[in-house]
């Protein structure tokens, strides 16, 4: 696994940092202050959004014990600055577990199984697609657009959705009623298999 | 099964990525227990309402019920193609 080696042979040359990571002092435009205070000496300039994010902790130089894991859905954050011990996220190209000072990755997600380790506890959730983040400083930001819990799928659903999209995918005529069959096959058998495996 | 090459099979019969993804987050809602998944499901329920804009007025909006929930790819492209119709 890539661990800390590389960045350490990265860390001479300029590296190019990722677009979510915030500076550490916001970048204020003087020149448009002066100018607001020409205008309104009243009142303070208008925040923009970056002024509200919260710093990045900077890649600290020892490697740190715990991952910390962003875990979001449209509609609900599973795990908010999370320290943990692993993550195994199911990436187009395999399982990929990350540790702490992974090196920074941009993977995308495949409908499949995604385990966060804490000590001895393993929680699995199901995610159908996204993307996962991971940045140098050890912290990983995870994207699905559905995620649950592996005890409420119900099997019964998944065999029957398994034995439907296998049926189409023979009926299919177009290509794309072929890519659908084969989206609905590929979904349901990475929820059978995380049911049984 | 998965992707072959640089470009994925759905991407390869003229998906994007977010119909890709959003038949993937159906498929899995539709295979939940049950009070996850009319929770689920609720959810993604979406409400537009059309109306026409004719001599500086809007005409009485026709209120179109769209739920995402696709027992079949079929159906979700037929509100694909309601919703190019609409907007054209």
């Amino acid at each position: 696994m890539l661990r800390r080696a590389t960045s350490a042979l990265l860390s001479g040359v300029s590296r190019r940092r990722f677009s979510t990571d915030v500076p550490a002092t916001p970048s204020v435009d003087s020149s448009f202050v002066e100018a607001w205070k020409k205008v309104s000496p009243n009142l303070d300039p208008p925040k923009t959004p970056l002024s509200f994010m919260k710093e990045r902790p900077q890649t600290p130089s020892t490697l740190p014990t715990k991952l910390t894991v962003n875990f979001v859905l449209p509609y609900a954050s599973q795990l908010s600055a999370k320290e943990v011990d692993m993550v195994i996220v199911p990436a187009t190209t395999g399982q990929m577990g990350v540790l702490p000072g992974h090196v920074a990755t941009i993977a995308e997600l495949k409908p499949g199984v995604l385990s966060v380790h804490e000590g001895n506890d393993v929680t699995k959730y199901f995610v159908s697609s996204g993307f996962a983040f991971i940045h140098a400083n050890s912290v990983a930001d995870i994207v699905a657009v559905e995620a649950v819990p592996l005890d409420r799928i119900d099997a019964n659903l998944v065999q029957k959705g398994l034995q439907d999209f296998t049926q189409k995918l023979n009926s299919a005529s177009t290509d794309l009623e072929k890519a659908e069959a084969q989206i609905g096959v590929d979904v349901h058998s990475a929820l059978n298999s995380a049911l049984t495996g | 099964m998965a992707s072959s090459g640089a470009v994925p099979f759905w991407r390869a019969a003229g998906m994007t990525y977010i119909t890709y993804s959003n038949i993937c987050a159906n498929l899995v809602r539709n295979c939940l227990k049950e009070p996850y998944k009319a929770e689920a499901l609720s959810r993604e329920k979406v409400h537009f309402s059309f109306s026409k804009w004719v001599e500086g007025k809007p005409e009485k909006p026709s209120i179109l019920l769209f739920t995402s929930h696709f027992s079949s790819s079929v159906s979700f492209n037929f509100i694909d193609r309601r919703f190019r119709f609409n907007f054209r």
